[in-house]
């Protein structure tokens, strides 16, 4: 995905006597691509997988945060135009305001993870015996995390608690957006509370009260149907 | 340096609704216009197929239709007490970008307001005395009436072709409509949305309580409909994806959808985009506008010199341009003094979630205009003696889908994270809605908007201050409306409901409507109007000034009805009057 | 330069540029330069010999042909570089047999095959039209044709004898008015047998297919014959007219190099000349092509086909394949979408299309480009579900044959 600012990126175009179209017009989605951490450093990626793991903890039926690809949905935000703050308004003087005013952070997102989890990491290192988040059983993870949200976890050189809010934020986009961005692996997530995906036409649907919706969630990838089945 | 161009007859600042249409009356006038826009040209195939428009995070979370605040934004604070501090990433409210506008991305909600709301100081005053207002409340007339707009209200859904019900055909009430609207001069275009469950269980409900429920009158068509001027829209496919997305199929009205094919075969219309208007220039005398100067990508200036100059930016922006052009007088409330930022105002929603254990609403099968509401507590549809406060607001099932990172409602005291967190969603998506109360906000001598002494764009340009907060009067009202629909919910047979009426101090950190409107209003007594009832500035008569801008203070319903009924009111007024006789359309 | 379609061309300029009545003769009346004018764009000269957005008549944009570019030269009186030194019958002598001022031969991308059929005082109230035009000085290179065949005289020479029947169109007093028009207009000035026919080795129409179908420049001009299948033959008069006149009907919207063809001549034409098209191609032959039974709804393809159309498709064109009048063509029982070459089908998948617009019909809606989003196969199946649900039948459409389009429409 491009975040274009358009003021920028695109130039001023003078329309007259007709729509102007060319063919293959259009910015479609690129695709994440698996492989290694983009933004993350491996110690960060071990922690996240383990952070978004726990916010999601995987079940019987839907896999956690990490098996969905939140992890890596987030290591590719950051590495991106959201990572950067790109098109937001960056300029000081930066103040301290009130709830209602809003985030007045002068650090990026991808800034704010990165001091956040070093920080993290010394706080479980130092709360943990050394150890990492990640090699924290289950209800100590929880514990932390449960720190974080509450803010009686206090981490040195980051808000611990601001830092849970973006990351919990994060995790939930990357459960249920479109896959192509890095999570919703499979759609596992759509197909957890019923959402059809990238669909486009419920005529057939909109008056057939209390049914079940029938067909299977579709990514902007297709879904397994758009393949040939079959001899 | 400023390079000059060729001077046009007409120029226009902002391509959106109010833009295109004034753009389509003039050029059909025979007069030259050029449109310039801030942001990109968009189109329906090229920028938001069916392909990828249904994208929650892109179009939704990471906002890829809208203005970036890198370019602009606005300060903020609730009170005179506070500093104010920049706006840095869209929440509250959401300024569109590029042409279309907010035409592109609403909801397409497409309602009339009252007719006693454009006379509300008038009747409030006579129906409950001057005491009943609040002291600092500054509501007033708008210096129109419902009977003269009705005509471009009309015309205005005919080119959108409005799927809807009408309750009042020429003052004769009709089953099935809203019997509180004023009346229409005919029936909607084309007949209203389907309904979708949980809009259908609504509407019964509030049937059994004796109100009068309705379909929510929609620009997402319930069928294929060619308008006036030949451009032809499809049957909308209730995806879900209308507010914040552009949409794929043709079937949400949009300038995009039903005038811009038309006006762009107009041999004396030019359109010129990622263009942004700095400043509206005026002559020596400061009474007359000589054109605009704007800045092209590589941030060349350009001189437009015109004969008249239509500002139809967003609400906020045509402020900020009146402003840093140094039109009309600017506003001090200490003193009470000035028009321009004067009487800014919003909207006051609140919702009832309600959660079922035996029902499947489906919430992804929607349109961002569909549902079945009722305005038995609108305006003043019932009496406010007992209750202490003014305004109201209509309310209803008009869940706008089912978009997952957002649709993820959970009942109170679910963590928000961790195992009971994910069985809670996945228990809840499909059987749990949000109803909502979509109430007027009306005007305050202590709200406003200024330039912020501190902040500036990357041109240098000072950012433009709102001082803004909620006041008892709104807050009473929302917890009352939110009480009478939690009343119908209830009644929905619901294993359990969630009253959430709108509570102080305002945040521009949630998200309510964009309905942010006034600042520039429109009136009959120029000392509290910067626009006369032609919307024509009472200080530059060639400048005309469109949009929400001219609400001296918010109805309880959606404003783009009003807006671009107001639009060809205005547009009819410089073909029939001003072009004739070019200078003040109202004496004073 | 860029490659333009054959019929490509802004005709707006066509009709409001350049009528200065300069330097006209006493037998030139306006009455004559009018008509003149109106033929002009029945013939749709400016498709080829007018830039789009330049000056009318003062040399095109490049035809690609299978033997190379062709520019159609500039027709303006301009002596040094128009036609400004050609005499009337110069001109009247390059309608009717293809051979320019000075005996040279003109190539076939002039369609004088077609236009031999135009009567003498038509050509000549196109030639007084032309006459009042204003002078461009504009050399034009018209011959960017590939080694041997850009050796003018031979090798037109044989084409000529081989593809080439000079004569000025005959009626046939069998046919009422109306159909004689119609015959006039299809197989001279409007020259519709250009695309719609099918070439031979010689790029020369082949006689006994004529408006069977072609492709040009990575378009398919369909059959236009009444096959009730492939051809117009469900089309009712009233329908074929509208579709001329605007660009849309009950069943289709003109795209590609129809689209300009609507745009620059057919729209403009009356209605009188569009029932008389409409008449002699509704009693026209049909084609008669082989029967193809559809594909079974259980074929693997067409599983596939069906769940990409219901996800990408159904939203414009409805599960049912009926579309929506003037917007969203009709696909089933489409004449297009049964068509023997599928090449329109799978470029409008891949890289999008924009409809047609006109005054009547505006609106000019396009289809969103697929290419990024199906692979080979999948824009295969989902054509081939198209070509085989709803009562169409049409042979399947192989991967190789999308690969082989998406490769060539990338250079």
């Amino acid at each position: 995905m491009t975040l274009v600012f358009s003021t920028t990126s695109a130039g001023a175009l003078v329309v007259k006597g007709s729509l102007p179209w060319t063919p293959n017009a259009g910015d479609p989605p690129t695709a994440v691509l698996p492989g290694p951490w983009v933004y993350f450093i491996p110690e960060e990626g071990a922690a996240i997988e383990a952070l978004v793991d726990r916010l999601i903890p995987p079940d019987p039926q839907t896999p956690g945060g990490k098996d969905a690809g939140c992890a890596v949905f987030i290591d590719r935000q950051l590495a991106g135009s959201y990572g950067s703050a790109e098109g937001l308004y960056m300029r000081g003087p930066f103040a301290n305001g009130t709830p209602q005013q809003g985030d007045q952070s002068p650090l990026t997102p991808a800034v704010r993870y990165r001091q956040a989890l070093a920080a993290l990491d010394k706080y479980c290192r130092a709360t943990f015996a050394g150890k990492s988040f990640a090699q924290l059983p289950d209800d100590q993870k929880d514990k932390v995390i449960s720190g974080l949200e509450e803010g009686s976890a206090t981490l040195d050189g980051a808000d611990g608690k601001m830092f849970f809010a973006q990351l919990l934020t994060n995790t939930r986009e990357g459960f249920f957006a479109d896959p192509v961005y890095g999570g919703n692996r499979d759609m596992v997530a759509w197909k957890m509370i019923g959402f059809p995906g990238a669909r486009y036409d419920y005529r057939d649907w909109v008056d057939r009260h209390n049914e079940r919706y029938p067909l299977p969630p579709v990514g902007f990838a297709g879904r397994p149907g758009w393949v040939r089945q079959g001899p | 340096m400023t390079r000059k161009l060729p001077a046009t007859d007409v120029v226009i600042i902002g391509l959106g609704w109010t833009g295109s249409i004034l753009a389509h009356e003039l050029t059909g006038a025979g007069l030259n216009v050029v449109a310039i826009e801030r942001g990109p040209w968009r189109d329906t195939a090229t920028d938001f197929p069916p392909a990828f428009a249904q994208d929650e995070l892109r179009y939704h979370i990471r906002h890829d239709l809208f203005l970036r605040p890198a370019q602009q934004t606005m300060t903020f604070r609730n009170n005179v007490n506070q500093t104010a501090l920049p706006i840095r990433a869209w929440q509250g409210f959401m300024p569109g970008n590029g042409v279309g506008g907010g035409g592109l991305h609403w909801n397409a909600q497409t309602w009339r307001f009252n007719p006693t709301d454009f006379q509300l100081k008038t009747h409030l005053t006579q129906r409950y005395g001057s005491k009943f207002l609040p002291e600092n409340m500054t509501i007033q007339d708008w210096g129109v009436t419902y009977d003269e707009i009705e005509p471009y209200y009309d015309k205005f859904e005919y080119l959108c072709g409005t799927s809807g019900k009408a309750g009042n055909l020429n003052g004769q009430k009709q089953a099935g409509g809203n019997p509180f609207e004023g009346p229409r001069s005919r029936e909607y275009p084309t007949p209203p949305q389907r309904q979708p469950y949980a809009a259908v269980l609504f509407a019964q409900a509030a049937k059994e309580l004796g109100y009068f429920p309705f379909p929510q009158p929609s620009g997402n068509l319930s069928q294929a409909y060619t308008n006036p001027l030949g451009v032809t829209l499809g049957a909308c496919t209730f995806c879900g994806f209308c507010e914040w997305f552009g949409c794929g199929n043709y079937s949400k009205a949009s300038p995009q959808t039903t005038i811009l094919p038309a006006l762009i075969r107009q041999p004396n219309f030019e359109a010129r985009t990622n263009c942004e208007v700095v400043r509206i220039n005026l002559d020596k005398s400061g009474k007359r506008a000589t054109g605009v100067t704007y800045i092209d990508t590589s941030d060349q200036e350009w001189e437009q010199p015109a004969d008249l100059v239509l500002l139809c930016a967003f609400q906020l922006f045509n402020v900020q341009l009146l402003l840093t052009s140094g039109i009309g007088k600017p506003y001090n409330p200490s003193r009470n003094e000035g028009v321009i930022g004067r009487n800014y105002s919003y909207q006051v929603t609140s919702n009832v979630d309600a959660f079922f254990d035996d029902k499947n609403f489906n919430p992804f099968i929607s349109s961002g205009s569909i549902g079945m509401c009722i305005d038995e507590f609108n305006g003043d549809n019932f009496d406010h003696g007992p209750h202490g406060f003014v305004g109201g607001g209509y309310m209803g099932a008009v869940q706008t889908g089912g978009r997952p990172i957002l649709t993820t409602r959970t009942p109170p005291g679910t963590p928000a994270w961790g195992a009971q967190w994910k069985k809670a969603v996945a228990d809840n998506y499909l059987s749990s809605y949000e109803t909502m109360v979509h109430a007027s906000s009306y005007s305050y001598r202590d709200v406003y908007c200024d330039l912020d002494p501190t902040y500036t764009d990357r041109l240098g340009r000072k950012l433009m201050r709102i001082t803004f907060d909620f006041h008892e009067n709104e807050l009473k009202m929302s917890q009352y409306l939110t009480d009478r629909l939690a009343e119908v919910v209830q009644k929905m047979g619901p294993r359990q409901i969630v009253k959430l009426p709108r509570t102080g101090p305002y945040t521009s950190t949630q998200y309510q409507t964009t309905h942010t409107c006034g600042g520039a209003v429109m009136g009959t007594d120029r000392s509290i109007s910067a626009v006369n009832r032609y919307l024509q500035s009472w200080d530059v008569p060639n400048l005309f000034v469109m949009g929400a801008t001219a609400f001296p203070q918010n109805a309880g319903y959606n404003p783009t009805d009003t807006v671009c009924a107001l639009a060809y009111w205005a547009a009819d007024a410089i073909v029939n009057q001003y072009l004739k006789n070019p200078g003040p359309l109202v004496q004073t | 330069m860029r490659i333009r379609t054959l019929t490509a061309l802004a005709f707006a300029a066509c009709i409001t540029g350049g009528v200065s009545l300069r330097a006209v003769g006493d037998d030139q009346s306006f009455a004559k330069i009018e008509r003149g004018r109106y033929l002009a764009v029945a013939g749709d000269c400016s498709a080829c010999h007018t830039v789009p957005g330049g000056k009318p008549f003062a040399g095109g944009a490049a035809l690609e042909t299978p033997f190379g570019a062709l520019v159609g030269p500039n027709i303006t009186p301009d002596v040094a570089t128009g036609i400004g030194a050609w005499s009337e019958a110069d001109f009247l002598r390059a309608m009717s047999e293809g051979i320019g001022k000075n005996g040279t031969r003109l190539y076939p991308a002039m369609p004088y095959p077609a236009y031999t059929k135009v009567t003498r005082d038509d050509a000549s109230a196109i030639w007084a039209y032309l006459r009042t035009l204003e002078p461009v000085g504009n050399a034009v290179q018209s011959n960017q044709l590939l080694f041997p065949f850009n050796a003018r005289r031979p090798a037109t020479a044989t084409w000529d004898l081989i593809n080439f029947k000079p004569g000025v169109f005959e009626p046939d007093p069998a046919k009422s008015e109306t159909w004689n028009r119609g015959a006039y207009l299809v197989e001279g000035l409007g020259h519709c047998g250009t695309c719609h026919t099918p070439k031979n080795i010689t790029g020369g129409d082949r006689g006994d297919m004529v408006l069977q179908g072609a492709l040009l420049q990575n378009w398919y001009a369909p059959d236009v014959t009444t096959d009730l299948r492939t051809g117009i033959g469900s089309w009712a008069v009233e329908e074929i007219v509208r579709y001329l006149k605007t660009g849309a009907n009950s069943f289709d919207i003109a795209s590609g190099p129809m689209a300009e063809a609507v745009e620059n001549s057919t729209s403009h034409m009356t209605d009188a000349d569009l029932l008389a098209i409409a008449t002699y191609l509704k009693d026209s032959p049909p084609r008669n092509g082989p029967a193809v039974a559809a594909l079974a709804g259980n074929d693997r393809r067409m599983v596939a086909g069906q769940a990409i159309y219901e996800d990408r498709c159904a939203a414009c064109h409805v599960s049912s394949g009926a579309g929506a009048p003037t917007l969203f063509p009709r696909l089933a029982k489409a004449p297009l979408i049964q068509s023997d070459d599928p090449t329109s089908l799978i470029r409008v998948v891949l890289i999008g299309s924009r409809a047609g617009a006109t005054a009547a019909a505006p609106t000019a809606p396009a289809m969103p480009a697929f290419g990024w989003n199906l692979n080979d196969a999948e824009v295969a199946d989902v054509l081939t579900y198209i070509r085989n649900a709803w009562g169409n039948a049409a042979a399947p459409i192989q991967p190789a044959s999308v690969a082989t389009l998406r490769d060539r429409l990338q250079r």
